[in-house]
């Protein structure tokens, strides 16, 4: 007796499990892998899944085995030219092993290798990190509306007919009205019956006259009326938001080389992969400058060369302007600014000043990169001297690091958007 | 009779009236005892998740699994393996999975294969009659798979992750070869646990704790060495004698050992397993062509899988990797049969008792009675070693060369028999190490005995091994190295 069953419709994840299981023991491995990726990688395709090698012997399962060495003999097929007694000279050098069957033992010692899904990767990615001080944005400080159905109505816009719900009205009205008509003229009937039968022709009349009357009045019933009409009914609702706006800037001038302006694309592609992951909605500003600031697509930001002077302030008054005039209301602000600090005069003093006046008290977080030569020249520059002084008094609010090589960049993106501990 | 159908397509009523017809030539003209068949249909998604459970269709979470899914997932995807067209697991109904991307052919060959050959051979073999219980086998994984969750709920992953990593690191040594188990089934389970667990604490007396402990041993006082036999399955060992582990633990050692148990029999018949279900879908399928129930286009697909399944490629090409099971089983069955129906004077010589005899008979009573080395040492005929041109090539610790032991001559068909059947032995796979003190009175030491052979010792993972061993065991544990019932101690014990 057979049962012939049709299982292709269940779960298929089954070994999902078992598979994050093997994730979750391999972390080390794995994130060391994400980091070395986002290290090779170019911006464009960081995005994306990819292969994780594991040294065979970390996933080795061991059980007791036997090793080399020793006397032992092997049955082969397929002999063409040996007789008994020839002796065939060890290729592998060593003493013991038998040869044919440990064939595959070249490819047992690679690496174990699998994929990562995007999805995987990504999450390994930005394993840990939250965006700071989003909190009390989710918990309601800027609200917005939404609307929401909220039943039906007797009135509204013709485009909010519900035809269903009207008709349905229609039909009860009829059934309402009607019926009692329908009962009268029923009576009328059966009298006009009898009085037929009773030869009466002046109560004939009479009730024949009724008759009409009474579907004069039916017929008066409209099949489709004004008080039928339903509307559908929707209603604004509260809803705090999580919408943010990020203002790139981006020094491009000419102290900043080709590999100071490489470590801080970098900085910004990475967050905003981040951001876009914790927002649903991310608008992102880009400004660069030099000795005076102008707004750019992401495009031209990313790509296109410039060089000049310095002047700082230029850029944080355009975000201010920016900000003033788009995002004044509803919105997260968020500020990122890379630059290599090396700006002249009264700059420093008045940007660090403009900051602590008008930018900081308005945005979320502001985070200050800045990119010092690869070979280790650690003097603070005048603009790191002037913001230093901020960080203290703007209470998490913000944050500022260098970064000299592409190897930092990561770990200081990780650093400033660190999950703060039992928030 | 009629074709059964034409074209490559299936459905389920054609699957029905292909296991129809298969089961009237295995039962009725063939004799074949088989479980009751039920066959599952699934996707290549769903055959990848059943490989890495061994194809069992429930089993406890473990790492280990997902690393196996993960790899033949990779392997898949990139088109370096193929995927099984089957998998069969031995309970009671018989459980067979089939691919839904195959053609009627394969489905049909894959039916006749799984739910009439392995199947029959799992209701027939003695190692299979012996060792497991068909029909709780199930039962006892939905348990386990409960258990091990819990334990996980309650004492955490990485605690449970700890034990099973070292309960399958002495899996293969979790087996008795020799001492049949009481079947399972999930109640009797379940009830005769709560009582080992009420036992256990029962047991316990906190008074014991403040009895003063005697700060010298009196040297008169000579130790009994426990156990007083060799015990050759170490995780029984453990689970009943362990200082240290708690009741959970012990139960998940349990469960680790009956899973092993469960698949000792398969790894001892390999080649027969497999060489029977071959042998039987190329005879039902043959017997399906030659009584007109299918065409010659379904025979040319059949026949091309089956070729597929029993090539046996020579030592020397790029791809060898060892000799075939389905290839030798496949042949020595055949064989049988060739020698019950046309024997030659030298089949009359070797094999006098079944010479010209009964092949039904003949083949029942071989698929009964045998493991591979000893099916092999009875049943492997001159003929298949110069068919196979089978040699043995002796690798020895004082020669400078490989020699040629022996080859297909007449001076060699014995030796090269023998040394096959060795070959698919158990201790060939497995070193021989075996439980030999537990030092109860003094520091609790477990020693285990490795008895080696000709020189063969213990690969470099065997230290590995002795650290989860001693994990579960919680006081130090050596290996010592015996041959010839001299301690090799110029190799060191192995020691955790």
């Amino acid at each position: 007796m057979t049962h012939l069953i049709d299982r292709r419709l269940n779960d298929r994840g089954k070994s999902a499990v078992n598979r994050e299981r093997f994730l979750r023991r391999y972390k080390k491995h794995v994130q060391s892998a994400v980091k070395k990726m986002i290290g090779e990688r170019k911006l464009s395709d960081l995005e994306q899944g990819g292969e994780v090698r594991v040294p065979r012997k970390d996933v080795a399962q061991p059980s007791f085995g036997f090793g080399r060495g020793g006397d032992r003999e092997r049955v082969f097929p397929g002999n063409r030219e040996y007789s008994t007694g020839d002796r065939i000279p060890r290729d592998d050098g060593g003493a013991g092993g038998g040869n044919g069957t440990q064939g595959g033992e070249g490819d047992a010692q690679d690496d174990f290798v699998f994929s990562l899904s995007r999805e995987e990767f990504m999450q390994i990615f930005f394993d840990d990190l939250a965006l700071p001080r989003l909190a009390r944005t989710e918990l309601g400080q800027v609200q917005g509306t939404r609307t929401i159905r909220a039943g039906f109505t007797r009135t509204g816009a013709a485009a909010n007919l519900a035809v269903v719900r009207t008709m349905r009205q229609a039909l009860a009205r009829r059934i309402a009205l009607g019926g009692a008509l329908a009962d009268e003229r029923a009576a009328l009937e059966r009298a006009l019956a009898a009085a037929a039968a009773a030869g009466d022709a002046h109560a004939v009349a009479a009730i024949e006259e009724a008759l009409q009357r009474v579907d004069r009045r039916r017929r008066g019933i409209a099949y489709l009326a004004d008080p039928d009409l339903r509307f559908r009914h929707r209603v604004p609702r509260p809803e705090p938001v999580a919408r943010a706006v990020m203002f790139c800037l981006m020094d491009v001038s000419a102290s900043m080389d080709e590999e100071k302006k490489d470590l801080a694309k970098r900085f910004f592609s990475l967050l905003y992969l981040f951001l876009t992951r914790k927002y649903g909605e991310v608008d992102l500003v880009f400004i660069r400058h030099t000795d005076d600031a102008e707004e750019v697509d992401e495009d031209t930001f990313f790509h296109d060369p410039r060089s000049g002077g310095t002047v700082v302030y230029s850029a944080l008054a355009l975000a201010d302007e920016i900000r003033a005039a788009r995002y004044a209301s509803g919105w997260n602000v968020y500020a990122a600014q890379a630059s290599d600090g090396d700006a002249f005069g009264a700059d420093p003093a008045r940007s660090a000043r403009f900051l602590r006046e008008r930018l900081l008290p308005v945005v979320r977080y502001y985070t200050y990169l800045e990119l010092c030569a690869a070979d280790g020249d650690v003097r603070p520059s005048s603009l790191w001297a002037e913001y230093e002084r901020l960080v203290d008094t703007e209470n998490g609010r913000f944050a500022m690091r260098r970064a000299g090589s592409r190897e930092e960049i990561y770990p200081v993106f990780r650093e400033l958007f660190r999950k703060e501990a039992s928030a | 009779m009629s074709v059964l159908s034409t074209g490559a397509d299936w459905d389920f009523d054609l699957l029905d009236r292909y296991d129809t017809a298969i089961a009237r030539i295995a039962h009725d003209e063939f004799g074949l005892d088989t479980y009751a068949n039920q066959i599952e249909v699934i996707t290549s998604e769903q055959m990848l998740d059943a490989y890495a459970s061994s194809g069992l269709p429930v089993g406890y979470p473990h790492w280990s699994y997902g690393k196996e899914f993960i790899r033949n997932e990779h392997a898949y995807r990139r088109g370096m393996q193929g995927l099984a067209y089957e998998i069969v697991i031995n309970s009671d109904p018989c459980i067979a999975y089939l691919m839904e991307e195959n053609t009627i052919a394969t489905q049909a060959l894959v039916i006749a294969h799984a739910c009439y050959g392995h199947n029959s051979f799992f209701k027939g073999n003695a190692a299979f009659r012996q060792w497991t219980a068909a029909d709780a086998i199930i039962d006892y994984l939905v348990f386990a798979r409960r258990y091990v969750l819990e334990c996980e709920e309650r004492h955490g992953h990485a605690a449970v992750e700890e034990i099973l990593d070292a309960c399958h690191a002495l899996m293969h040594h979790g087996v008795d070869r020799y001492r049949r188990p009481v079947p399972l089934s999930l109640k009797a389970e379940t009830a005769r646990l709560a009582e080992r667990e009420t036992h256990r604490e029962r047991q316990f007396n906190d008074l014991w704790r403040t009895v003063p402990v005697a700060t010298t041993t009196p040297s008169s006082l000579r130790r009994a060495v426990f156990p007083a036999e060799p015990q050759e399955n170490i995780l029984y060992f453990v689970e009943k004698h362990s200082p240290r582990l708690e009741p959970w633990e012990r139960e998940i050692v349990r469960i680790v050992r009956k899973l092993a148990q469960y698949f000792h029999p398969q790894t001892q018949t390999k080649v027969m397993n497999e060489g029977w279900a071959t042998f039987w879908h190329y005879t039902i399928g043959n017997r399906l062509h030659a009584t007109g129930q299918v065409d010659d286009g379904f025979m040319f697909e059949f026949l091309k899988s089956h070729t597929n399944v029993v090539y046996q490629p020579a030592y020397d090409v790029p791809h060898y990797n060892g000799i075939n099971p389905y290839a030798l089983g496949f042949a020595m069955f055949c064989d049988l049969r060739r020698m019950c129906e046309a024997p030659t004077a030298e089949d009359r010589t070797w094999f006098p008792d079944i010479a010209g005899g009964d092949w039904l008979k003949v083949l029942d009573f071989a698929m009964r009675n045998f493991k591979d080395d000893s099916f092999i040492a009875q049943y492997l005929s001159p003929r298949l070693i110069r068919d196979f041109r089978l040699f043995a090539i002796a690798d020895h610790r004082h020669e400078d060369a490989l020699k040629v032991d022996a080859i297909h001559d007449d001076h060699g068909y014995r030796r090269v028999r023998r040394l096959l059947a060795q070959q698919h032995a158990n201790d060939e796979r497995l070193p021989d190490v075996q439980v030999l003190r537990y030092d109860r009175e003094g520091d609790r030491t477990l020693t285990l005995r490795y008895t080696q052979r000709r020189g063969r010792v213990l690969d470099d993972t065997a230290q590995e091994v002795v650290v989860h061993l001693r994990r579960l065991w919680g006081f130090p544990v050596h290996v010592e190295t015996w041959e010839d019932d001299v301690q090799q101690t110029h190799l060191g014990t192995i020691a955790a």
